[in-house]
């Protein structure tokens, strides 16, 4: 069957059975795209790579070359750690969250009849929206002087202060990431669930009433390769899309607020004029994204079976 | 299974008021002063401050040097959303073309130098992408505000997806017709390639348009600043201020969130087809 195949199948085979032979055009077709991407993508990457052995001057005269110890520094400062540590929870809490909210709709959505393109289009909308859009919307909920979430909270004795408590602001933070990427989640399940074809769905309504069980041992599992696929997007989105919302809602002021490693990096390299240091958290991060596509390439896909 | 439980309806209804209420609680509230919005708090309904708001925000002349208004910031993410949709879809229908279609020296290295960049998000390569382009000097510009951005191999990816589902018998045709590669990429494969071209450009304007960090670190001249540019530096204002200016920071997020959601909706199916289909 044909159910939908989110991964991207990355191998490099030929593919076409005919083929121009050619020695120059193709070359000049890639150029632009080359040129581009040798640019800026080969060159910063080099740079960010050797910048992160050494330690600039501040007031640009030269730079001395310090081995490792940008990448030690980084590691072995508590303050990194904390940010580590939140970017982990962040990460798995605005995955999983936003992946259940949007798995339910999507199976709600494909689940009624009348509506359902309205439906559809309005849990769509709010993809196009921005993340400092997103994180400037959410700030007025969370207002400590006009926000109705905050009133909310009072009622349950929770007096929250978004941008002076930390624990408040990574409510937020998390709250607002959660909202932004539910309809992205919610596009992708539902195209996933209405690829199922009639025959298995009706099959598997015969078989079992159920509908619980139904959908944990016939939908979901059809599911999974679009749930893998999403699983790393989200997860690339927590770790990184979110700047703008992170951006917006700690409002300059990182000091006592929850901060993400990317915003971190910004903030190093950008603020704080630290251009090894902030190098070296990048280059941490490009290892991490690196391990990431691996695990997805090499040890997850193995055990999801696509249809 | 086909009866339709109003549970599962109920379930939608919140969901989708979750999602859309707090756009429409934007928008509202936009319509109404500063200081009714500093006492009354969000709005769910019109007030009557809509035009002031709007004309204030489009037209008149804000930030630090005075030099940008709402009507600019919004023609630079036009030019920034197009321009970069644009961009993308000419450099990675070639590529793609050049890949798909062509057997020459090294390619598969080219290959993988290509989808290489598909790991690395601008994000963590920030500061020395910054440093290059200070160095070729374009910081303040429309090219260095689009061009690193078309770093990214996503749109070649989709492209090549897409050639590779096109029957080799097209090929084999035109060849027997006597056409050329260059003949048979313009007048067969760019009109067979229109819906995604069609989907891949409002996936990418969207993307381009809702661009961040990348045009606060390149724009330090008011005249490029966008609208997702402008909301920082509105907040910015409003440290210290007495009463803040909800209501234009409302009305310039709504303006952000015009043109995309609007994109986004009127062309749902190629979107949507685009965005799901192109991983096959």
């Amino acid at each position: 069957m044909t159910a939908i195949s989110a991964k991207p199948k990355v191998q490099a085979e030929p593919a076409k059975r005919v083929q121009f032979d050619n020695a120059l055009l193709p070359w000049l077709f890639l150029l632009p795209q080359l040129a581009v991407i040798v640019v800026f993508f080969y060159w910063p990457s080099v740079q960010a790579v050797q910048s992160s052995f050494f330690i600039e001057d501040p007031f640009g005269f030269g730079s001395t070359f310090v081995g490792m110890a940008n990448y030690a520094d980084a590691l072995a400062s508590r303050e990194y750690r904390r940010i580590a540590s939140f970017t982990a929870v962040f990460t798995v809490l605005v995955t999983f969250l936003s992946l259940a909210i949007g798995l339910l709709l999507a199976v709600k959505a494909d689940a009624v009849i009348r509506g359902a393109s309205a439906y559809k289009t309005l849990l769509i909308s709010v993809y196009a929206i921005a993340p400092p859009v997103a994180g400037l919307i959410g700030m007025m909920f969370f207002d400590m002087h006009i926000g109705p979430f905050v009133q909310m909270a009072a009622w349950f004795g929770w007096n929250m202060q978004v941008g002076l408590n930390y624990f408040d602001t990574a409510f937020a933070m998390v709250f607002v990431s959660v909202w932004k990427q539910i309809p992205y989640n919610f596009i992708f399940f539902l195209s996933g669930l209405q690829a199922v074809p009639v025959s298995v769905r009706e099959a598997a309504f015969i078989d079992c009433k159920n509908g619980w069980r139904r959908f944990r041992t016939v939908t979901l599992p059809l599911l999974m390769p679009t749930a893998f696929f999403l699983l790393i997007i989200n997860i690339t989105y927590a770790l990184f899309d979110t700047f703008g919302i992170i951006d917006v809602m700690v409002k300059d002021k990182p000091a006592n607020n929850p901060i993400t490693l990317v915003y971190k990096v910004y903030n190093d390299g950008f603020r704080g004029n630290d251009l090894g240091g902030s190098s070296a958290q990048s280059v941490i991060l490009m290892v991490v994204v690196f391990a990431l596509t691996i695990v997805q390439f090499r040890f997850l896909e193995k055990r999801i079976h696509y249809g | 299974m086909h009866r339709t439980r109003p549970f599962d309806h109920l379930i939608l209804i919140i969901g989708a008021a979750l999602l859309v209420l707090p756009v429409v609680v934007a928008f509202m509230t936009s319509t109404y002063t500063a200081a009714q919005i500093h006492t009354g708090g969000l709005q769910i309904l019109p007030g009557g401050n809509f035009t002031e708001t709007y004309s204030k925000v489009l037209t008149q002349k804000g930030g630090f040097t005075g030099q940008i208004t709402g009507a600019r910031m919004l023609m630079n993410s036009m030019i920034l959303g197009v321009g970069f949709a644009l961009g993308k879809i000419v450099l990675s229908m070639m590529a793609a073309y050049a890949i798909v279609y062509f057997r020459f020296r090294f390619a598969t290295i080219m290959f993988w130098v290509i989808f290489t960049t598909l790991l690395l998000p601008l994000e963590v390569r920030i500061m020395p992408s910054y440093g290059v382009m200070s160095q070729l000097g374009i910081l303040n510009s429309y090219t260095g505000l689009i061009v690193p951005l078309l770093a990214s191999a996503t749109g070649t990816f989709y492209f090549r997806q897409f050639f590779k589902s096109i029957p080799d018998e097209l090929l084999e045709a035109a060849r027997i017709d006597g056409a050329g590669p260059v003949k048979f990429f313009i007048d067969v494969i760019v009109p067979l390639s229109k819906t995604m071209i069609a989907a891949i450009f409002i996936i990418m304007f969207v993307y381009g348009w809702n661009q961040y960090l990348w045009p606060m670190l390149m724009t330090t001249d008011e005249s490029f600043f966008t609208l997702m540019r402008g909301i920082k530096s509105i907040l910015q204002v409003w440290i210290g201020s007495q009463i803040p200016d909800y209501n234009e920071a409302f009305a310039l997020a709504v303006l952000a969130i015009i043109p995309p959601v609007a994109v986004v909706v009127i062309f749902q199916r190629w979107f949507i087809k685009g965005l799901t289909e192109s991983d096959k």
